[in-house]
């Protein structure tokens, strides 16, 4: 009812487009890699659930604060996306933020979780991205 | 949320009402599932490796939206999808985990020879 048919805000300098996106992928980065090394430093969660079950399972997650961080950072990137709808073309910054954060993943899992982000993981993290890109767009 | 009525700030109530509508329920459910199976696949796996297996996800959202809805899937969407699951196929033949010195209850993983051709079909 109050959705324009037409955009009429849509944001064409191509700076702004950048620094939104750039907003996205930075965000969900910080959010995933930070959700990892809670999941890490949780622990196998299959190993806990045999052993406490699957509320000792839910527990020990809810209990570390390094995911309530991934989970914030990963909540500010969903905000920043429907932020960068609202000024961009679906079809530019959905591909777009979903192909770079594969690849801004794979460089901060080698620096910050020390992975072994080997040739094997970089030409898989290309592919996919390319993939994602051309499915996505 | 497109058979639904537009959603205005002016009626916030609306938004939580559909929460309730049974597909999006569904939905939620669904998503809270995937949210839960990725976290215990991250306790076990490396970050790099679980984030582009799930990216298998968009190849599985294409190929029902063809064969279940029947949309049309352009020449540069085929060539996605195949990317896609060259580079999971890819990931997937080699170790799910960075071996780390301190954990010495993982068996140890011989260190592979560089990556033949990638096969996953």
């Amino acid at each position: 009812m109050t959705i324009p048919t037409t955009p009429v805000n849509l944001t064409t300098n191509p700076w702004t487009a950048a620094a939104m996106i750039a907003a996205i992928v930075l965000t969900s980065t910080a959010g995933e890699v930070l959700t990892a090394a809670a999941m890490k430093s949780i622990g196998d969660l299959d190993l806990i659930r045999a052993r406490s079950g699957l509320k000792g399972a839910i527990r020990a997650v809810l209990t570390c604060p390094l995911f309530f961080a991934g989970v914030f950072f990963l909540a500010v990137a969903f905000f920043a996306l429907l932020f960068a709808l609202n000024h961009l073309n679906l079809s530019l910054v959905a591909p777009a933020a979903a192909s770079l954060t594969l690849v801004t993943n794979a460089v901060a899992g080698k620096i910050f979780l020390k992975e072994n982000v080997d040739r094997r993981r970089w030409v898989s993290a290309g592919l996919v991205c390319i993939g994602v890109y051309l499915l996505a767009h | 949320m497109v058979s639904l009525p537009s959603i205005s700030l002016a009626h916030p109530g609306a938004l939580l009402a559909a929460v309730f509508t049974p597909w999006i329920a569904a939905g939620i459910a669904l998503l809270i599932g995937f949210f839960a199976s990725y976290l215990t696949a991250l306790s076990w796996a490396d970050l790099t490796f679980v984030l582009p297996a799930t990216a298998l996800g968009n190849v599985i959202v294409a190929l029902i939206s063809r064969f279940w809805l029947h949309e049309t899937i352009s020449l540069e969407r085929w060539a996605g999808i195949v990317l896609i699951t060259l580079g999971v196929g890819f990931v997937a033949q080699g170790p799910a985990l960075t071996e780390r010195p301190a954990s010495i209850d993982e068996e140890p993983q011989l260190e592979e020879p560089v990556a033949t051709e990638a096969q996953p079909r």
